[in-house]
């Protein structure tokens, strides 16, 4: 294979198939996100030994032996922390998570929003199928309240997390999401997330077969997802639906659906995306949408903001000081100026 | 009134001195400063720092009490001293505390300031101690601190509060004229210290040198002491801590490796002050990364190991307990990191500030699966520096996590160190695999570590990762006999490091009747004591571990040497139960758990009462 450093290399999604028999359920959704992640790193313009897939512990998290680059199975949760260590180790490298909602939104929780918070620059992929797979079946911080699943025979009266809700109070500086079902939009996404600068969150609603079969079915299924996903397009005013008849407005600050087709609305009354406005009022509306009964699942780039990232602070302030004091040895280190000599 | 008397000046070999106050009474930063003056005219000293975990308790109270000791001489020094010879009280919890400790006749100096009616009653002081007879087994000066200091920085424009807070110049002031120390030092840090605030600086050199010149005119002082300096080795010495001496030996693990270092950790007493001396240190290439937690500290250098940095994670007792699950990690994937554990009082949060060699156990034995870790002991501050280079040298060449272990009373001590020059330190050689050929994940090299491949080489893209792998190739492998190969291939390994360091040296006769077995902090007490009872004619002999797994080779053949192997231990005998288990032999436990390290006293004691004599008393 060529190898020059000047021209990119050619890669096919072959390129990115590892050796490894994989070994998820025979139609799970992972294996749809494994191919769309196979087909869309041949444009994203990195070598392949320079990227790096690290995960923690779960289904999602046996993807990196699928992906013929480098790769880190860790333990439960820790994906993001150790990945972080790796970014400000070795910033050139592209570091990315492989994750799901239990292993990012319950145990390793603390280190998804610390992650998002100092802006490391990391692509995370969570894989969201609101269940334990794994460990055969358990309600996850994303089941749906109500719930009954093996650990909660009466019903799960836990609250679930809103995934893009809380990377963007996290302050992630990109925060989409996408469907296994999908896969030129989960394409597009992983594009996206790759070309951004600071910690990029996808979630990525996955289908388990075996658990929680039919979880987003509503999105996926040809005679209903017409009229129950929006998605989401810059500088694009809001219209969804089969016929692409529904557009929505905001009343106050309460998204409403509005019908194109009744004359008395029209594409001008509908909102326009704005993925990058720095104020994030209106990603949290997009993220909390479906709490309002009828609305539609937005799909997309809910937010896209730039600011420096943690491991370009780290390299900064390196280089600052560095320029200031000179580059230390071990003269300087150990012969400072509160020393006295003994003849 | 002052007076133009000449002062006697005595000479002394060797001078205990105490330091106590309240937490807010600047007693740590007196007792540093005396330490650091103190070290540059050439004695040798121990310090010992004895603080609350509380930043600010309330002013007055017994458990706000604040102190510091150091012991300096013209001769060598082991430990911070026993007994001090002079007690510095700020206030009357102060005296109320340490007063037991000082020596009979002893020097008792206070600020007669604070001994009011409302201190008196917090401290459980009836009658003033001042006034009555209770203190005539001291030499007692009894000195208004406060309001001389007051009267020095009357003219300063300075709030109460503020000149309030310099009055403890006052007293390093007096006691550099006691002990015949300059003020240069402690000026030119006053000057560089308080930089940007002119007003202070200048105040604090004002009252320092007012303390001195009070010495000087007092008649309450009729001699000043003077302690020449130790008859050193040859060399550049500073003063330094076992914190500062691991963060200078990591980073000279790091020159001499050629590999970038990476500190991930959360803040822990007492192991923060690593974070603070690495993050300082950018022109050095060092990144610190404070994490969210303790197990991102070592997540993150897992990661920073895994791209081929030398990484490192600090802590502490509680910390260990979290990063548990981490160091497993990095024992199955096989990873260079060295995980330092600065020992406080346990259980849980325990005694933050306070000494404790309890983590024996749980560095060794206290991980799930068999997951062996060699694990290394420093002994004194400035061995910190030795160790660190040692611990990074075993985690490179073996490719494992080690643990290295300090405890508090190491961390925040100092003493003098010789500097070892450049050239002096030896190199660490590190390899990274690039060959494509020949490479396999898990193919092991003579010393049975695996290939170290930085993520970026081309063509040895691989996956690693927790699950148990298959020998040579690294694929998951759940197979009976490969995991059984494994586990004993993991403990080989480590076994193996035995082959690779020092052996077990014995201090005085080589065989005999009775051996002090030590490791970490409890080495000072232990030489000290040693000394004191070999003088006295009896033959006693020492080793002190610093490989605590594995052991040197020849642990086994040296302790069955002796008749009697006693180990004090600041715990309840662990190590004495792993001599036990490892060798079959009987030692005898000596064994205290106050937070506090060995007075050499109480080790000469039971040595004496080992040996069937008197035990002094």
């Amino acid at each position: 294979m060529a190898n020059n450093i000047d021209a990119p290399v050619k890669y096919t999604a072959k390129d990115f198939t590892s050796n490894q028999d994989v070994r998820w359920c025979p139609g799970c959704g992972d294996y749809s996100i494994l191919a769309q992640v196979q087909r869309s790193f041949p444009e994203i313009g990195k070598k392949k030994e320079e990227i790096v897939f690290i995960s923690g512990i779960g289904c999602s998290s046996r993807f990196p032996y699928y992906m013929d680059t480098y790769g880190f199975h860790s333990i439960h949760g820790r994906a993001a922390a150790i990945a972080s260590g790796l970014k400000i180790a070795r910033p050139e490298l592209s570091v990315w998570v492989a994750t799901g909602d239990g292993d990012l939104m319950s145990i390793g929780g603390n280190h998804f929003i610390h992650t998002c918070r100092k802006n490391i620059d990391l692509k995370i992929l969570m894989f969201n199928n609101r269940i334990y797979g794994l460990t055969k079946g358990q309600y996850s911080p994303t089941s749906e309240k109500g719930k009954v699943t093996k650990s909660s025979p009466y019903g799960s009266i836990d609250y679930p997390f809103n995934p893009l809700s809380l990377a963007l109070g996290a302050e992630a500086s990109f925060v989409a999401r996408t469907i296994d079902r999908d896969p030129k939009h989960l394409q597009e996404m992983v594009k996206r997330a790759a070309e951004h600068k600071g910690t990029a969150f996808i979630e990525i609603y996955q289908n388990c077969n075996i658990f929680n079969d039919g979880a987003f079915s509503i999105l996926t299924e040809k005679e209903t997802k017409g009229d129950n996903v929006l998605v989401l397009e810059q500088g694009k005013p809001m219209v969804y639906g089969k016929e692409n008849d529904k557009g929505i407005k905001l009343d106050g600050f309460t998204p409403v659906v509005i019908n194109l087709k009744d004359g008395k609305n029209s594409i001008n009354d509908c909102l326009v995306h704005d993925e990058k406005d720095p104020d994030p009022i209106r990603a949290f509306i997009l993220a909390h949408m479906t709490d309002h009964e009828g609305m539609p699942t937005p799909i997309g780039v809910v937010r896209q903001i730039f600011k420096e990232t943690y491991n370009e602070g780290v390299e900064r302030q390196i280089k600052h000081i560095t320029e200031k004091k000179g580059e230390g040895t071990i003269e300087k280190l150990l012969f400072t100026e509160n020393t006295w000599e003994v003849n | 009134m002052a007076q133009e008397t000449e002062k006697e000046i005595l000479g002394l070999s060797d001078v205990t001195i105490r330091f106590a106050g309240d937490s807010g009474d600047g007693m740590q930063l007196t007792g540093s400063q005396f330490s650091d003056t103190t070290a540059l005219m050439g004695n040798d000293l121990g310090t010992l720092p004895d603080y609350p975990a509380e930043i600010r308790a309330p002013a007055g109270t017994l458990y706000g009490v604040s102190g510091f000791q150091l012991h300096f001489s013209s001769n060598d020094v082991h430990t911070p001293g026993d007994t001090p010879d002079v007690l510095v009280a700020m206030n009357p919890a102060a005296l109320k505390i340490n007063l037991k400790d000082l020596k009979e006749g002893g020097m008792l100096i206070t600020n007669s300031d604070s001994f009011d009616a409302k201190n008196l009653k917090m401290a459980g002081y009836s009658t003033n101690p001042l006034e009555d007879d209770s203190l005539s087994r001291y030499k007692l000066i009894s000195i208004p601190i406060t309001s001389l200091t007051s009267n020095a920085l009357k003219d300063s424009g300075l709030s109460i509060k503020e000149i309030t807070r310099s009055k403890n110049f006052f007293t390093l002031g007096i006691t550099y004229w006691l002990f015949n120390r300059p003020l240069e030092p402690t000026l030119a840090w006053i000057e560089s210290k308080f930089a940007k605030n002119k007003a202070i600086a200048d105040a604090n050199s004002i009252v320092l040198k007012a303390g001195y010149y009070f010495g000087e005119n007092t008649e309450l002082f009729t001699t000043r002491y003077t302690v020449e300096p130790a008859q050193l080795p040859k060399g550049i010495y500073r003063n330094i801590s076992g914190n500062e001496a691991i963060a200078l030996g990591f980073v000279a693990a790091s020159k001499k490796s050629g590999l970038p270092l990476f500190l991930g950790s959360y803040p822990i007493t007492p192991a923060s002050d690593i974070l603070h001396f690495l993050s300082g240190f950018k022109n050095f290439g060092v990144k610190t990364f404070q994490a969210e937690d303790e197990i991102a500290g070592i997540a993150s250098a897992i990661g920073a190991s895994y791209g081929g940095s030398l990484a490192i994670t600090t802590t502490s007792g509680p910390g260990m307990a979290l990063k548990t699950e981490a160091m497993g990690l990095a024992v199955m994937t096989e990873l260079p990191l060295v995980i330092i554990n600065i020992q406080r009082g346990g259980p849980s949060t325990g005694l933050p500030t306070k000494t404790e060699q309890a983590d024996l156990f749980q560095a060794i034995y206290g991980r799930n699966g068999e997951s062996p870790i060699p694990v290394l002991a420093t002994s004194t501050p400035s061995d910190c520096f030795n160790m660190s280079l040692e611990a990074a040298r075993i985690a490179l060449k073996y490719m494992t996590p080690v643990i290295l272990l300090s405890d508090g009373y190491i961390a925040n001590g100092t003493e003098p160190w010789k500097l070892p020059h450049e050239n002096e330190i030896p190199e660490i050689p590190v390899h990274f695999w690039t060959d494509k050929e020949s490479f396999a994940p898990y193919k092991r090299d003579e010393n049975l570590s695996r290939p170290w491949v930085k993520p970026g080489t081309p063509g040895l893209e691989h996956r690693i990762g927790g699950l148990e792998k298959a020998h040579i190739t690294g694929n998951v492998s759940y197979d009976p006999d490969n995991h059984d190969f494994m586990v004993r291939m993991r403990a080989n390994k480590i076994k193996n490091i035995e082959n690779d360091i020092p052996d077990l040296e014995v201090k005085y006769e080589q065989e005999g009747d009775l051996l002090v077995l030590g490791w970490g902090g409890t080495y000072g007490a232990i030489t000290e004591a040693l000394i004191k009872v070999r003088a006295q004619g009896k033959k006693v002999s020492q080793a002190h571990l610093k490989y605590l797994f594995p052991f040197s080779k020849n642990t086994g053949e040296v302790l069955k040497r002796f008749k009697k192997i006693l180990i004090p231990e600041i715990n309840l005998g662990q190590l004495t139960t792993i001599i036990r288990s490892e060798f079959l032999i009987a030692p005898i436990s000596f064994t205290k758990i106050k937070g506090l390290p060995f007075k050499s006293s109480e080790i000469q004691n039971k040595i004496l009462e080992v040996l069937g004599g008197s035990n002094g008393k």
